[in-house]
């Protein structure tokens, strides 16, 4: 059985995913994601002994395609989609620091 | 570079390579550098709602080749998704292998017998490429970032080093010869002026015989001598820091290539939590025997291989000898060389006309034939051509291609080696009969005198040793 999950853990995913919840949000979400995780828990108390593990419903491996060349999307459509441009180029604002 | 006192360096590099697919790791984009902006992107590249991945079989090819090339253990993989927030990733999150990747372990052997030993090498995509203007002078005032997905969803390998490397130097033949690994197995085109293979250094310092220090990790680094630079830097920097009683912080660096110094890009306290998970859209990749040795049957020699069997060329090989073997192999050149070799050439000329006279033109390469070369090269040995005069003819061919016979006959380089070069040599006597009559009484430095002057009126090209002929055959 893992530990309950905690407000702070719930609020530090939220941060991490950019997303800003009130205090009721956050009272709310850690209840519900705390049901979904204590459901996830019940499997722990299976015996697995020998059962091999699954990380995916499909029984599929090595789905590839080949290496051809498609058309891509025309330049003014895409641009066209974004709020700003310039130089055939998405615009953004100022990004602070580099990338991650 | 020596650190001072007993101070140490340890370094593993990161290195980043793009591979040479036709496209992209998740969708059929091409995979162009040097497009226009934007052009080839599509719903999976620029991250929109509802598009799909699939997984490239070229891209998993050419990573089990680098796999195999630097004798790591292919094993089944998965794929993850590495989340973060930054314009250039416009899903929000990068595909990459994360605790089962696709290689793992193996070693590199360096050219000057040390190794250095392979952690992994995984499959990611790469990032999209992100422009960032300045406020002043722009019209429209505000400083913003200008974003191009061409690169986006572009496969790389990531090469994963241990912390074996104890200096700059060694550093930077790890990446010479991973460069060259990368070219020979196909995987990349290695030209790190273009981005595709930058590298990333973690460097801490110790004392010998100490436990590992604390590391600090600079960012894309793109080039071997950058590599070279940064790392003694960081060094000394870290090395300074503590004999003032400082501590090293684990963090993130930069490197500025026009001011020689790194600086702090973040530190641990802001550490990432990219909350890696498994990509549901993706399945596992589990290459059967069959598939990894089709590809292992496909893989050519590898540089260390080549050079040692290009020295064996050489009756023992000079110090020198073998750096000029390793440029042959860097660049490429060992056709030129072997048909020289085979055809009759002395394999130390074979080897220097190469080194020196190609790898300096290498630009005009797709000029030459290995006939040709191997026709002027034997015109230079049996002494036709003067050293001056088979240069000028290698580098004529460099530039321009064309046959060696033809430009020989019109540089008027033919005559000169036959019957002008006895005319020539007979004027000078007639115009010289004092230093003739010296020569002939035995003085032998006044040869030097005539071959001066037969030069002067060939402007060079005549050979030395002919000169000397003629005027025995006169004496």
């Amino acid at each position: 059985m893992t530990e309950a999950l905690r407000r702070e853990d719930v609020a530090h995913v939220a941060k991490l995913a950019r997303l800003s919840l009130s205090e009721e949000e956050l009272e709310l979400y850690t209840e519900q994601l705390g049901q979904i995780l204590e459901h996830a828990n019940d499997m722990s108390t299976l015996d697995l002994e020998g059962v091999v593990p699954t990380a995916h419903p499909f029984g599929l491996i090595n789905v590839v395609r080949d290496d051809i060349v498609r058309l891509s999307l025309s330049r003014d459509v895409v641009l066209a989609m974004a709020p700003d441009a310039e130089d055939g180029r998405f615009a953004v604002p100022r990004i602070m620091g580099e990338a991650p | 570079m020596t650190l001072p006192g007993s101070w140490e360096m340890v370094v593993g590099l990161e290195v980043h390579t793009e591979l040479k697919t036709a496209t992209k790791m998740f969708c059929g984009c091409a995979n162009h550098f040097g497009a226009e902006p934007n052009t080839n992107v599509c719903p999976v590249c620029l991250g929109l709602p509802g598009s799909l991945p699939v997984l490239n079989e070229r891209a998993v090819e050419l990573a089990m080749a680098i796999g195999m090339a630097l004798h790591s253990r292919i094993a089944p993989s998965t794929f993850h998704r590495k989340n973060y927030f930054y314009p250039d990733m416009p899903k929000d999150f990068q595909i990459s292998q994360y605790d089962l990747p696709i290689n793992s372990g193996g070693y590199l052997d360096l050219p000057d017998g040390s190794r250095v030993t392979i952690e992994r090498a995984h499959l990611e995509e790469d990032t999209g490429k992100s422009t960032h203007l300045g406020g002043s002078g722009r019209i429209h005032g505000a400083e913003r970032s200008l974003v191009d997905y061409n690169r986006s969803g572009v496969p790389l390998v990531e090469i994963v080093s241990g912390p074996d490397i104890r200096s700059s130097a060694q550093a930077r033949a790890y990446a010479a010869e991973l460069r060259g690994i990368l070219i020979a197995t196909g995987a990349s085109d290695g030209r790190m002026e273009e981005g595709s293979m930058r590298i990333d250094a973690n460097v801490s310092v110790r004392k010998s015989g100490d436990p590992f220090g604390t590391r600090c990790e600079i960012k894309n680094l793109n080039s071997l001598r950058s590599l070279h630079r940064a790392i003694d830097y960081e060094a000394l920097r870290q090395i300074e820091v503590i004999e003032e009683g400082g501590v090293i912080r684990q963090e993130t660096r930069h490197w500025d290539e026009n001011l020689g110094v790194t600086s702090t890009m973040r530190t641990k306290e802001e550490a990432e939590d990219y909350r890696y998970f498994r990509e549901p859209d993706l399945v596992d990749l589990a290459p059967e025997q069959g598939w990894q040795d089709r590809i292992r049957l496909s893989l050519p020699a590898m540089p260390a291989e080549r050079r040692t069997k290009l020295a064996e060329r050489l009756n023992a090989p000079t110090p020198a000898q073998l750096d000029a073997v390793g440029v042959v192999i860097d660049l490429d050149l060992e056709v030129f060389v072997n048909a020289a070799i085979d055809a009759g050439v002395d394999p130390v000329l074979a080897i220097a006309r190469t080194a020196n006279e190609l790898a300096g033109g290498i630009e005009g390469i797709k000029n030459l034939t290995p006939d040709a070369f191997t026709a002027t090269l034997l015109m230079e040995q049996s002494g036709q051509l003067s050293a001056t005069q088979a240069k000028t003819v290698l580098g004529e061919l460099l530039a321009h291609g064309g046959e060696p016979a033809g430009i020989v006959a019109a540089k008027g380089f033919e005559q000169l080696s036959s019957d002008s070069l006895g005319s020539t040599v007979e004027s000078l006597i007639a115009e010289n009969p004092d230093e003739w009559a010296r020569y002939c009484e035995g003085d032998e430095k006044l040869a030097q005198f005539f071959i001066g002057q037969v030069m002067k009126l060939t402007k060079g090209q005549a050979n030395g040793k002919a000169v000397i002929a003629e005027l025995q055959t006169r004496r």
